[in-house]
């Protein structure tokens, strides 16, 4: 086996922008993703900002009614489409997958590196829509306003229909790699969760992404061809539109919040220094969840005329998602029990992230169901709960994953001062945001408005969504504070040592940034994830 | 298990040849039946049961299903089920459409009744109001019943 | 025990060309890719999917439609196609046969047969294909077919139809592409029983091509 001289490492070796481009090194490639994936938040962010800044008062602020249509599907489409689905997997699952398995690299490093491309065109055609006039229909594309509409939805649909391709190719090369690249002697109840938790979102993404794909070439050629299937005038059905996009996007939903879970699975072990507890079931809860996920995508349809029988069993297959994601939390919380807990800013996010996403979790459930969702049903309240999973959720445990292998990818630790600053704007930003829309929504104030004066609650929600506004320059001042000191700490940071948290997982057995090569003798599997009851890691 | 040479044996040619055979008879099958009119559904029924039968013997023996690990035919099975599943449950949409309780129509009926008095209560306001206000003009007379 | 079963085999095949560095041995390779391919394979099912449940929910809804319009499908082409696509199935699983027992002109012969069929395939889909539009036999909005009178939204079946095998011939043309690809390397004598998944891979794919027709080719022109 041929090594890399110990000063050189995968960053610095090779040179130039063209090795970047052509390499085939999943940490690279990991990265690469990274810096599109922060520019696709940063671009979602200003979206979400200008959407608050307008919902500040009641009345037309400072866009009119269609630039505000645009804004929000913009908002919807680049976060869902080019951040989330992409973020956790691509960017750490890419850098730590093989890593944890103790591999070389990713099974197909071709692939990977074509499914950045495929991103990156994918990416172009979405956002070549806001040049042509932007897209009016909200980010699920619903016919048959979406076949009407003279905005550009078909380079938009064009677009994500591409972006497929590439969770596709992600998704595949994951499963392949956990099933066949395993260091040897490292069975499957030895793998670190997040290894289980993203092999739970690659078979989502395998299994829901191609029905998406052909969904949205119908909705092309009804839109070129006028092929009639959605347009109830031709004996065609809108809502099969929605049946369709929801196999997809109910599952998709557990390709943004699966990766999150996997995160905080070993955020919270190592971070607490504690053998996990209920390893077994954790793993197997993220493969339920996967599973049964694709089985519930009707409560997204209790209102469109779908047929009451679908609606009840949708509701009732809908509770039963509550199992595997509640054996997780109380997993984590008995986790937590007795361990020496150092709160690190990572560890900071992983509790968040288990009060957030309980929160969001729940409403959830207020949501499945069949009555109360007929009230609640495009609302703010609705808006609040994917935001508390979504952003209260997965970007919360994405934040917390990018502090705690910092040091592993760049090699440089962070500040952890600034590093809980941040926090505490984040935290305090986000709730201000988001909890009283919970408020606003069960108040009647609907979704996707542009004004909502001369609504008989006017004044209220004013009120609600002022605050509301308030907590997004917040949280927008601690995204900002991040972005500072990580790049910062880029330039004058302190080298990080191999292993700074103590973590028991093969990533931490390499050196910080690790060499090409990834591990410089071919490592051994010689005890499990957390054995934290066996093992004492050398610094802690 | 011979992990080093399993992959390198071939199978007979005889099998090749005799599931290519029974493939093309079975495609006559499926064509001469389709001739006979047993209904609507017992067709469709039949075609299908040919159709996935000369699929699994396709699947079975000249995609290697039943000689090589067994894990490609569970990832394939997972995909059939999730089909289904989507299949079926769609259906489960399409198919009942009807609605399960007959009185829900009056029910709403009734009840859109309480709305339509408030819009009514509330036009008849609005046109005292501008009559109050625009006392030059004749007001409407609010709208009988 | 896994572990000496790999040093078995790095002894054995190291320094294949083929082997890429990330590999531990042929073997490993082999699997993975064979893996990666029924995975995708998956992802195809599911994507012919889409269109299956839109055939089943519009046929449960018109069934005489379906009825009266898929007559205007030819059954005689349609059925030669069938017995086309399964001949160049019976073939391209020869063609891996034969890398397996080292004979790779049979291979390349196998191959060629293959092409040339899903080449009649595609021909005869050509002249199925201008016929109906010679008579204004389209999907959706474009239909102007005027010969079936009182049957309700016709369209719809067509629309069916034309996106089904639509899809379906993008996938022969896309595997013809591939099996070429496959062929030159045949004669370049790439391949041996030591390395040949691509062949593997280029056959696995063109079941599932077969596959799909052999579901497509009752439920469209026999059934309807
Ligand atoms: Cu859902």
């Amino acid at each position: 086996m041929h090594s890399s001289p110990p000063d050189q490492n995968f960053l610095s070796h090779p040179k130039g922008l063209a090795s970047w481009l052509f390499t085939l090194d999943h940490k690279r490639i990991g990265i690469m993703y990274l810096i599109l994936i922060c520019l696709a938040f940063g671009l979602g962010g200003f979206f979400a900002l200008s959407i608050r800044l307008e919902l500040m008062r009641s009345g037309e602020q400072f866009m009119d009614q269609d630039t505000y249509n645009k804004f929000f599907t913009l908002h919807g489409a680049v976060m869902v489409f080019l951040f989330i689905i992409p973020s956790i997997p691509a960017t750490l699952g890419n850098f730590c997958l093989p890593l944890m398995l103790g591999a070389k690299d990713v099974a197909f490093p071709r692939l990977n590196l074509a499914s950045w491309y495929v991103y990156v065109i994918g990416a172009a055609f979405t956002l070549f829509s806001v040049v042509t006039g932007a897209v009016d229909t909200g980010w699920t594309f619903y016919s048959p306003y979406s076949t009407q509409s003279s905005t550009s939805v078909i380079s938009m649909t064009f677009g994500v229909f591409i972006l497929g391709f590439s969770s596709i190719f992600t998704g595949l090369n994951f499963v392949v790699t956990i099933h066949k690249m395993r260091a040897p002697g490292m069975t499957w109840y030895q793998m670190p969760l997040f290894v289980w938790g993203t092999y739970a979102t690659s078979v989502i993404q395998v299994l829901a992404t191609p029905v998406l794909g052909i969904t949205l070439l119908l909705l092309i050629l009804e839109k070129t061809l006028g092929i009639g299937i959605f347009n109830p005038e031709m004996g065609g059905d809108p809502v099969l539109f929605q049946h369709f996009f929801w196999f997809y996007s109910h599952p998709a939903v557990y390709i943004m919040i699966l990766p999150g879970m996997a995160i905080i699975s070993e955020l919270i072990a190592v971070h607490s220094h504690k053998k996990i507890f209920g390893y077994k079931l954790i793993a197997y809860s993220s493969v339920a969840i996967a599973l049964l996920g694709f089985l519930v995508w009707g409560h997204h349809m209790f209102v469109s005329g779908q047929s009451e029988f679908s609606s009840m069993v949708f509701s009732f297959i809908t509770f039963f998602i509550g199992i595997p994601t509640g054996i997780k939390i109380f997993n984590w919380m008995t986790t937590l029990y007795k361990g020496q807990i150092c709160l690190t800013t990572p560890m900071l996010y992983a509790l968040a992230f288990l009060i957030l996403f309980t929160i969001g979790g729940l409403t959830g459930i207020f949501l499945g169901a069949l009555g109360l969702d007929i009230h609640l049903h495009d609302t703010y309240f609705v808006v609040a709960h994917f935001h508390y999973v979504m952003m209260g959720g997965t970007v919360i445990a994405f934040l917390g994953g990018i502090h705690h292998w910092w040091p592993k990818i760049f090699g440089k630790m962070y500040s952890e001062f600034w590093g809980r600053i941040a926090f505490v704007f984040i935290f305090l930003g986000f709730n201000m945001t988001f909890f009283n829309q919970f408020m606003l929504g069960s108040q009647g104030m609907p979704r996707r408005y542009h004004d909502y004066s001369g609504l008989y609650k006017t004044d209220l929600f004013e009120r609600y969504h002022g605050f509301s506004s308030y907590g997004a320059m917040v949280l927008g001042v601690g995204f900002l504070i991040i972005a500072t000191y990580l790049i910062a700490s880029l330039f004058n940071g302190k080298a990080a040592s191999n292993n700074p948290w103590g973590g028991l997982t093969f990533e931490w057995a390499t050196s910080s940034p690790p060499p090409t090569e990834n591990f410089r003798e071919e490592p051994i599997f010689k005890h499990g994830p957390y054995d934290y009851d066996k093992v004492l890691p050398e610094n802690i | 298990m011979d992990t080093h040479d399993h992959h390198h044996h071939a199978l007979p040619l005889s099998m090749y040849i005799g599931v290519g055979a029974t493939l093309f008879i079975l495609t006559g099958v499926t064509v001469v039946s389709a001739q006979i009119d047993l209904g609507s559904t017992a067709n469709l029924i039949l075609a299908m049961s040919i159709a996935t039968l000369k699929a699994s013997l396709v699947a079975l023996f000249f995609m290697h299903l039943l000689y090589d690990s067994k894990l490609y035919a569970f990832i394939f099975s997972v995909g059939l089920f999730m089909l289904t599943a989507f299949i079926v449950i769609t259906m489960f949409d399409t198919m009942r459409r009807d609605g399960i309780y007959d009185h829900r129509a009056v029910k709403i009926q009734q009840e859109a009744g309480f709305y339509k008095d408030i819009h009514e209560a509330a036009a008849a306001e609005a046109a005292a109001v501008e009559a109050a206000g625009d006392g030059e003009h004749d007001a409407p007379a609010p709208a009988a019943h | 025990m896994e572990q000496v079963v790999a040093i078995a085999g790095e002894e054995h095949h190291r320094g294949h060309p083929a082997l890429a560095h990330h590999f531990h041995d042929m073997e490993q390779q082999h699997e993975s890719i064979k893996l990666g391919v029924w995975l995708f394979l998956v992802t195809e099912v599911l994507l012919f999917g889409g269109l299956f449940c839109f055939y089943a929910i519009y046929r449960a809804w018109n069934p005489e439609m379906f009825t009266q319009a898929h007559q205007l499908l030819d059954v005689k082409l349609g059925a030669i196609n069938t017995l086309v696509l399964i001949f160049s199935s019976v073939t391209a699983a020869l063609a891996i046969r034969s890398i397996q027992l080292d004979r790779p002109k049979q291979t390349a012969m196998f191959l060629v047969v293959t092409l040339l069929c899903a080449a009649t395939f595609l021909v005869i889909k050509y002249f199925e294909y201008s016929h109906k539009i010679h008579a204004h036999i389209l999907p959706g909005e474009l239909f102007a077919y005027t010969h079936l009178e009182g049957v309700a939204n016709p369209h719809i079946f067509f629309s069916i139809y034309f996106a089904m095998t639509g899809l379906h011939g993008l996938h022969v043309v896309g595997g013809m592409v591939f099996l070429g690809f496959v062929l030159i390397r045949t004669l370049q004598g790439t391949y041996s029983s030591e390395y040949y998944i691509p062949v593997e891979m280029g056959g696995l794919y063109w079941h599932l091509v077969d596959l799909i027709w052999i579901y497509l080719f009752p439920l469209l022109y026999l059934v309807g």
